[in-house]
């Protein structure tokens, strides 16, 4: 069991360190609340007068627009290995005797960590947006949003692991997240869509994820509770699974 | 004495380019090794294939006992390493970069404390240690990262031109550590530098690396012998070929602009070889230093051959050649 032992001592090593660095950078803090809060003023707003399922569309788009800011964050937080490898701080992890698997797990726990003091913030943010929320809700809404997080998180890690320019990574990682944005039906509702549009909602992991948000938090789901998050169980092993393979074979 | 590096005709070739061509090294327990050559000629290729960060094209390296391709973690477990470029978080202290090296690497909290205490005095960065990193200078970066490589007591330390960018006095503390570190703790040691007066003073045997092989190897003092008699540098027209005929020239070779040859005796036939070559710009006698070594051997100077500049050029490069 000690190789066990030498892992968790690692991914917390990691996890330590990204923790770190987000305090840190008050910059990132602040652009991860900022966008969402504006996304619900301005856009629910202006929308304010379409009642969609019995509340508000300030309201109904809050659980999207909370599960967009976790995906953004999450996907993003792969750009910093390629600027660790660019400072050469990754050569310096890369050469410790530690597994890949377990720098992985605490680049994906850490980032993750991220995105979950995030949420925090945005969960207080819509109590100023007329949400209110129960202790279950909000211990639903957190499994969801950590589910969310950790498959979004492996997918950058692992787009950031074979791309050696940020640039890159911008419009590939774009390229992934806006089309699993748009299809989630973050910000309309998924009955009654036109014929071509049903099937892609429907294959769309992030579409899980925003209705099980949307039933914990208003009630108002297209499907069933338990079957979201199996869905989104089961992405979130499979990205993490593939996040981690990319990662192993990382040069 | 048990040879604690030992390679046996490693190679690393990238596509048609032989980085490290078959060399075949035997590094002993406690001995500081140099390999001296210019930028490019395969020192840190080398040193990553030891330090299995790249595997070996063929050829075989064994690091304190263990297989570098079948035995990475033991033999990452056993080495320290000082990366030529800067390689700590900026946005971490001093100190919580060690602590991070202390964790990846496994040392107990209670030693780790000891020995981040210890080794933030031996790089006078005491005063400094709970600054964020990007506040501390080249040479302080150089520092801390010397203290990291120390951290968790390896047996052999892969130090890549550890006092590139530091001041002549930190130069001279960093030395007289390396060399205590391999007399006393029995650390073995292999630097790569391109400083011919840091090889000098710290190596006990030197081997020079051109086009990725070894051209020669032994102690300073060897190499030097090994030219035997007195280097005569002579700028102008010189025909080499008659020069040659002369008995007490050794060797004779053109370098760079000048002419480089090695004599017996130079105050004794300095007059008759000047008859031969007729006049001359300029002429200058000394006894070998290994720079001549590296000269003789390799037809350049060594830092002529060094196209990459200092340490913060390879700052900003490394910033812009891996974009």
């Amino acid at each position: 069991m000690s190789w066990l032992k030498d892992d968790l001592r690692v991914v917390y090593a990691i996890w330590l360190r990204e923790i770190k660095v987000w305090q840190r950078e008050k910059s990132r803090v602040v652009g991860s609340v900022l966008t969402p809060i504006l996304w619900l003023a301005v856009f629910g707003s202006g929308l304010s007068g379409m009642n969609v399922g019995g509340v508000g569309y300030q309201q109904f788009i809050y659980p999207g627009i909370l599960a967009m800011s976790i995906l953004f964050t999450s996907i993003f937080f792969g750009v910093y290995i390629i600027w660790d490898r660019k400072i050469d701080f990754l050569k310096e992890v890369l050469a410790a005797p530690a597994s890949r698997t377990a720098v992985f797990f605490g680049k994906v726990v850490g980032g993750s960590t991220d995105a979950m003091l995030q949420a925090t913030l945005l969960l207080v943010v819509g109590v100023f947006f007329g949400m209110h929320f129960t202790i279950l809700q909000i211990v639903l809404a957190y499994v969801v949003l950590l589910l969310l997080s950790f498959a979004t998180v492996s997918i950058g890690l692992g787009i950031g692991s074979q791309l050696s320019s940020p640039e890159g990574f911008s419009m590939i990682s774009s390229f992934v997240i806006w089309p699993m944005f748009f299809l989630s039906g973050a910000l309309y509702p998924i009955n009654n869509l036109p014929a071509w549009l049903g099937p892609l909602v429907a294959i769309d992991p992030v579409t899980y994820g925003v209705d099980a948000l949307r039933g914990v938090l208003l009630g108002a789901s297209s499907f069933p509770l338990l079957l979201d998050i199996g869905v989104l169980a089961a992405f979130t092993a499979v990205m993490v699974a593939l996040g981690g393979f990319l990662f192993s074979r990382m040069k | 004495m048990r040879a604690q590096i030992r390679t046996g005709a490693i190679s690393k070739h990238f596509g048609k380019l032989k980085a490290v061509d078959r060399v075949d090294l035997s590094i002993n327990e406690g001995e500081v090794f140099g390999l001296l050559g210019p930028n490019g000629a395969g020192k840190t290729t080398l040193i990553n294939m030891l330090s299995t960060l790249s595997k070996p094209t063929e050829g075989t390296a064994i690091v304190n006992g263990f297989d570098v391709i079948t035995q990475s973690l033991q033999v990452r477990k056993s080495i320290g390493i000082v990366f030529q470029e800067p390689s700590v978080d900026d946005l971490l202290s001093g100190r919580e970069n060690l602590e991070l090296h202390g964790l990846l690497y496994g040392v107990p909290r209670e030693l780790r404390r000891k020995r981040i205490k210890e080794l933030m005095e031996l790089v006078d960065l005491s005063d400094r240690a709970d600054d964020p990193v990007k506040t501390y200078s080249g040479g302080m970066r150089r520092r801390l990262e010397i203290a990291r490589g120390l951290l968790h007591l390896p047996k052999v330390l892969f130090l890549d031109e550890p006092t590139l960018g530091l001041d002549p006095a930190t130069r001279e503390v960093i030395w007289n550590y390396i060399k205590s570190l391999a007399k006393r703790g029995g650390v073995t040691i292999l630097l790569t530098t391109h400083y011919m007066e840091e090889a000098d003073a710290l190596c006990d045997r030197i081997a020079i690396i051109d086009h990725g092989r070894i051209v020669v190897l032994g102690t300073p003092r060897e190499l030097k012998e090994k030219l035997g008699g007195d280097v005569v540098m002579l700028k102008g027209k010189v025909n080499l070929a008659r020069v040659r005929k002369l008995r007490f020239v050794k060797a004779a070779r053109k370098a760079n602009s000048e002419v480089m040859l090695t004599i017996d005796h130079a105050a004794r036939n300095l007059q008759a070889l000047l008859k031969v070559t007729g006049r001359v710009e300029n002429v200058e006698v000394r006894t070998p230093t290994l720079n001549d070594v590296f000269l003789h051997y390799t037809g350049r100077q060594i830092r002529e051959a060094d196209a990459e500049g200092g340490f913060f050029e390879r700052v900003i490069r490394s910033e812009t050649v891996r974009a």
